[in-house]
């Protein structure tokens, strides 16, 4: 008895408090909801740029990391030898003010500009480079980004272990400003390369400060920690929450960084992401959800904006297993995709047909058309194969990793190939890591793949498909096709020339079709109207110098 | 001998009342005729279907409802009305099966430890807290590397994970019951455990445990979905309610019918189910038939 | 009492015990490591990186090694996240989710309880049929649709509240709240009222309304008792369950809690995570099953006399 009225007071004051803070929790925030400026609004204001960045960083130190995400923010607080200029992506000074290149292409001196900085002060000098090259490099390291530095001379054998002493790296300090970089071979791209933040330097003293020098568990890059060398410095990092970084003043161009601080979103999720653009919660949004695009692209001042990006998207095929072994089936099932209808309608425009795996316009590279949709010639060569009108045919699997996209464009090319060759084609649907072990033990017939490029040119997407290359796949291997790009490519001194050899490649490669091209990518995002300087490129490249706010430019509303 | 005839004697009367009882109730029979309809149309679908259900007319794309497709068309321009009977075929064969599967462990599970009491309920609720704990992501990753896609292999997952909240629902009433009169009295008859455990423990708890069962049929039409997201279920073109309804749920503000129209299979199918069970229930109750 | 309670956190140790041990094995067994990635990682690079993890033992070493840091509250370092710790992230995390937990199970119980009971006490009549019918939509509406539909409504439609954060914007605690605690509070609702039924029906009951008691204090003193033991048993697990269940509202919500590790860390096979939070999960059940269990007893004057047992 006493126990239950005891209760029922307990109850009572329990339930009464809740009651009170409930309503007090929903009073206060209607009333801080309700005339306030939205982040946007406040960002124009103060010159903070929103900026919505996919995921949350691994970590920021840069020879650690792999991704986008990271990439985003490790430029925007390091700078490298060169950078790039946003709207024509040809190198300009960073860190180097100029560098001189050896007519034979294999010697590169860059001349550091004496006026950079590390955010504490101490001058960038030719030695910390020797000293992060040699970081980045260490096999110790475990650095997955290591082979970006692959074409500097010895870099190869330093790196896999086979060879121990430094000193004998294409890289060294002549003084302090003066880099002298030798190369295996003349490397068109390498300037490119100095703007991938695997290249970049790290400040020798504060990394050996909270630990070894190829530890990859040291708090260096923790705020208050960090030391780096670019436009902006970290000042917040709330895990899973936002990132901030704010203006440097020792940057040596700082007269030039319009904005004052730069907050990144881990936006992982593409709807959310884009109610927090509608919310007035971002300026910039990392991706565009397809259903979202016809209704962005009809308001005046459209925010959305979209460009070719550097990556394929293509379906690998097993040369090792039946029925795809044939390379008349692998053209049959190739030519039968519509990529047209497939990009009109499933993907709302948001993609580009593509028909080969070097996207079109590579710094001036285009890719050979061999072949279109062609259900005739589709439905011929399968009969050729002996699989005429789909008779006999032993059944085919497509393995895809989860994702709305790829079963989108999976389920319409399934019905594709039903309806132009006769075939049933059946969707196998993985676990990411699954997946990804399937595709490397070659456990697939037909498997779902993307390549997005480290750096423009078009050696980055042929050399997949040298013999037993990392990224190869499929089984496909030609001697021929190796030598042009190993040897005859990187030797040949004009551009015209070069290009001349991937295009004699890529035919070699489609002709075998050890890959089905579906689409070429594209960078889309919302853009809030007062961003400026802010231009889109194949690169999807950020340059934060370049970036500023206009207040007076508002969204129209919808 | 004597006590095998009089459970019989016994059984067949109390289904007997229960029928009758259940025939009176209208929202019962409500129920059950709707869910008798679905489960026909479900079995029927491959010959009333009104189109294929992987036809695709990719130009049509996604057209709200209209003469020709009643509920409308997805972004492949399938006929919604065709994925939507597809889909149950599936989503209610999981719904049942995976669900009996739950019961049938959880109730058993649950009953004879909350019966037995002591050490074995000790040792067997401290297995349901160690199933509970492990991560059913890597589990289910390792069902589908083991034994490969299998949609009976699905059934068994999911019924292999639901059974645990039944089983502790289960052993809570149990416990409570076996204290009472009546239980004391057919111990004192001499009645064995498990006699004692079907005749009197199980009907006495079956208000909770018809309510669980019911709740648990949606969340496992659910849960469906997302096994097929991680590769172990349906596979496209193939679908299920659950399937079609996170599809509409990514696209509700463009295409709002393609998440209503799966939606409201997935409530109604749920509504029936409560009014029957509400029914059952109520049927079943071995007090009220006293009255 | 305390013996039944110290009897129980014993029998906690072996079931933790077994739980990381299968864990353990498990995530070895699932196919793809922690360093796979789209890009083809270098052989030289991966045995580094295995090296640099311990990951290049066998697994037998890497077993032990990995209890005996256990053992000193060492959870290792994340895969997923270079240069953090498995304690540090769950540090991080948890504060967050067990509030948003907090908040969603008040909500589950104020509103599915007094739904469900305000519906037992006149079944078959609007009292009842109302409430029920809410909670049956409730349960048909998923998380991952209740979100966007709150957020589309409040957020965007009315521009009352934020879409997302936690603790940024004041009031952006609300619509996560709401949307994890509707899912519970369905069930809630539903049991405590097939509770209620089977204990208003029972002799002790009409007794009690026999003698003449208030059906006030009939429902209060005698029928929320048993009548709420079946909420509890299941309130046990759910609450423990949050930290899965929280990761779909974390995510739409962009909340930093510990529901988004738990789950990406098995899609990353981040096994330290993996390991980490199932610790701390199992540690979570057996805590959240006894309490329930005390609480049932504390309900139930006949499960009293077992706990002194």
């Amino acid at each position: 008895m006493l126990v239950a009225q005891d209760t029922k007071k307990r109850k009572a004051s329990v339930v009464q408090s809740m009651m009170r803070a409930l309503v007090a929790v929903c009073l206060v925030s209607l009333t801080a909801c309700m005339g306030g400026e939205s982040k946007v609004e406040q960002g124009n204001r103060e010159g903070v740029l929103h900026y919505g960045n996919g995921s949350e960083p691994q970590g920021l130190d840069p020879h650690v990391v792999t991704g986008v995400p990271e990439n985003k923010i490790i430029r925007t607080l390091f700078e490298g030898l060169a950078v790039k200029n946003p709207y024509t992506l040809e190198p300009e000074p960073g860190v180097a003010e100029s560098w001189d290149i050896s007519d034979d292409g294999k010697k590169i001196v860059f001349h550091i500009n004496p006026k950079a900085r590390w955010s504490n002060g101490d001058p960038v000098t030719a030695h910390d480079y020797v000293w992060s090259w040699r970081r980045a490099l260490d096999p110790n390291m475990g650095n997955q980004y290591a082979y970006m530095l692959y074409p500097l001379l010895n870099a190869e054998a330093y790196a896999t272990g086979t060879l121990d002493d430094a000193e004998q790296l294409g890289v060294k300090a002549a003084d302090d400003l003066t880099l002298v970089v030798t190369l295996n071979a003349p490397t068109p791209y390498f300037i490119q390369l100095m703007d991938h933040y695997s290249t970049f330097a790290v400040h020798p003293d504060t990394v050996s400060k909270f630990g070894g020098a190829t530890d990859r568990f040291t708090p260096w890059t923790r705020v208050g920690n960090m030391v780096s060398n670019g436009p902006f410095v970290l000042t917040e990092w709330k895990l899973n929450r936002y990132i901030r970084l704010e203006k440097n003043p020792l940057y040596w161009n700082a007269d030039n960084v319009k904005l004052n601080a730069v907050m990144f979103y881990p936006t992982e999720n593409l709807t959310s992401e884009e109610r927090m653009f509608r919310a007035g919660q971002l300026h910039y949004t990392n991706e565009v959800p397809l259903e979202k695009i016809p209704v962005y692209q009809g308001i005046d001042n459209s925010p959305f904006v979209q460009a070719p990006y550097l990556g394929t998207y293509y379906y690998l095929l097993n040369t090792q297993k039946a029925p795809v072994d044939d390379v008349r089936v692998r053209k049959a099932l190739s030519m039968a995709v519509d990529r047209e209808t497939l990009v009109n309608t499933v993907l709302q425009n948001a993609y580009v047909p593509a028909y080969s795996i070097t996207p079109p316009d590579t710094l001036g590279y285009f890719p050979p058309k061999t072949f279109g949709y062609d259900p005739d010639r589709a439905r011929q060569l399968l009969a050729e194969a002996g699989y005429p009108d789909g008779k006999n045919w032993p059944g085919l699997e497509l393995t895809y990793n989860t994702s709305e996209n790829h079963r989108k464009v999976a389920v319409a090319i399934q019905q594709m190939w039903k309806d132009v060759l006769n075939i049933e084609v059946s969707l196998a649907n993985q676990e990411w890591k699954v997946y990804l072990d399937s595709v490397n033990q070659m456990n697939f017939q037909i498997a779902r793949r993307g390549w997005i490029g480290d750096y423009v040119d078009a050696n980055n997407f042929l050399d997949l498909f040298i013999t037993e290359g990392g990224n190869n796949n499929t089984g496909y291997t030609d001697p021929v096709y190796d030598e042009i790009i190993l040897r005859e490519a990187p030797n040949a001194t004009a551009r015209e020339q070069r290009y001349a050899l991937f295009r004699q490649a890529e035919t070699m490669l489609m002709e075998e079709m050890p890959i089905i091209p579906i689409y070429t990518y594209t960078s889309k995002h919302l853009i809030h109207p007062s961003v400026k300087g802010m231009p889109s490129n194949l690169m999807d490249s950020l340059n934060i110098r370049y970036v500023w706010l206009d207040p007076t430019e508002t969204l129209k509303a919808e | 001998m004597t006590d095998i005839t009089l459970q019989a004697e016994k059984g067949t009367s109390l289904w007997e009342d229960a029928w009758r009882r259940l025939k009176k109730n209208r929202l019962a029979l409500f129920g059950l005729g709707l869910l008798t309809s679905f489960v026909l149309v479900a079995l029927l679908t491959p010959w009333i279907a009104p189109y294929a259900y992987d036809a695709q007319n990719l130009d049509l794309g996604a057209t709200p409802p209209s003469s020709a497709h009643w509920l409308g068309t997805d972004i492949f321009g399938r006929d919604l009305l065709t994925q939507i009977m597809y889909g149950g075929r599936i989503s209610l064969a999981v719904g049942f099966v995976a669900t009996a599967v739950a019961l049938l462990i959880g109730v058993t599970w649950g009953a004879i430890a909350g019966y037995v009491g002591g050490r074995v309920d000790a040792v067997m609720m401290r297995i349901v807290d160690i199933l509970y704990a492990l991560p059913f992501m890597i589990f289910i990753v390792l069902l589908m590397v083991v034994f490969g896609r299998n949609l009976l292999l699905l059934f068994l997952a999911i019924g292999a994970v639901e059974w645990l909240t039944m089983a502790r629902i289960m052993r809570g009433q149990v416990q409570t019951l076996r204290k009472q009169e009546f239980v004391e009295a057919a111990i004192s008859l001499g009645l064995g455990p498990a006699t004692i455990i079907r005749r009197h423990l199980v009907p006495n708890a079956l208000g909770p445990i018809i309510v669980y069962t019911t709740l648990t049929i949606p969340s496992v039409m659910l849960l469906e979905a997302f096994l097929s997201f991680l590769g172990l279920g349906v596979q496209p073109p193939e679908t299920s309610w659950g399937l079609l309804i996170s599809y509409g749920a990514e696209t509700m503000e463009e295409y709002p019918w393609l998440l209503l129209f799966p939606g409201m299979a997935l409530t109604l199918t749920l509504f029936a189910l409560n009014f029957l069970g509400d029914g059952l229930r109520d049927a079943l109750d071995v007090r009220r038939s006293a009255d | 009492m305390w013996r039944f309670i110290f009897g129980r956190l014993l029998q906690a140790v072996p079931v933790i015990f077994i739980v990381i041990t299968a864990t353990f094995f498990l995530v070895r067994a699932a196919p793809g490591g922690p360093f796979d990635a789209e890009k083809a990682v270098i052989p030289e690079v991966k045995a580094a990186l295995e090296r640099q993890y311990r990951l290049d033992l066998p697994l037998h070493e890497q077993y032990f090694a990995y209890l005996g840091d256990l053992v000193q509250g060492d959870l290792g370092p994340s895969f997923k996240y270079p240069g953090r710790s498995i304690n540090e992230l769950i540090e991080s995390g948890l504060p967050v989710t067990a509030e948003l937990g907090a908040y969603a199970l008040l909500i589950a119980l104020i509103i599915g309880g007094l739904s469900g009971i305000l519906a037992a006490l006149r079944p078959n009549t609007l009292q009842d049929y109302i409430p029920m019918s809410m909670a049956m939509i409730g349960i048909c509406m998923p998380t991952f649709l209740l979100g966007p539909l709150l957020v589309l409504f409040f957020g965007i439609e009315l521009d009352w509240l934020p879409v997302s954060g936690w603790g940024d914007i004041p009031g952006d605690k609300i619509m996560p709240s709401i949307t994890l605690g509707a899912a519970y509070a369905a069930y809630v609702a539903r049991l405590s009222r097939a509770g209620m039924l089977e204990v208003l029906s029972q002799d002790y009951i009409r007794t009690a309304r026999a003698k003449g008691l208030p059906e006030w204090q009939v429902v209060i003193k005698h029928g929320l008792r048993g009548g709420m033991l079946p909420v509890v048993a299941f309130l046990g697990p759910a609450f423990a369950g949050l930290l899965a269940g929280s990761f779909v509202v974390e995510t739409i919500f962009q909340i930093p809690g510990l529901g988004r590790f738990y789950v990406q860390a098995a899609f990353n096979r981040d096994y330290t995570m993996i390991l980490g939070t199932t610790v701390f999960l199992s540690t979570l059940i057996v805590l959240f099953n006894l309490l329930s269990d005390i609480v049932a007893a504390w309900l139930n004057p006949r499960l009293r006399a077992q706990l002194s047992e």
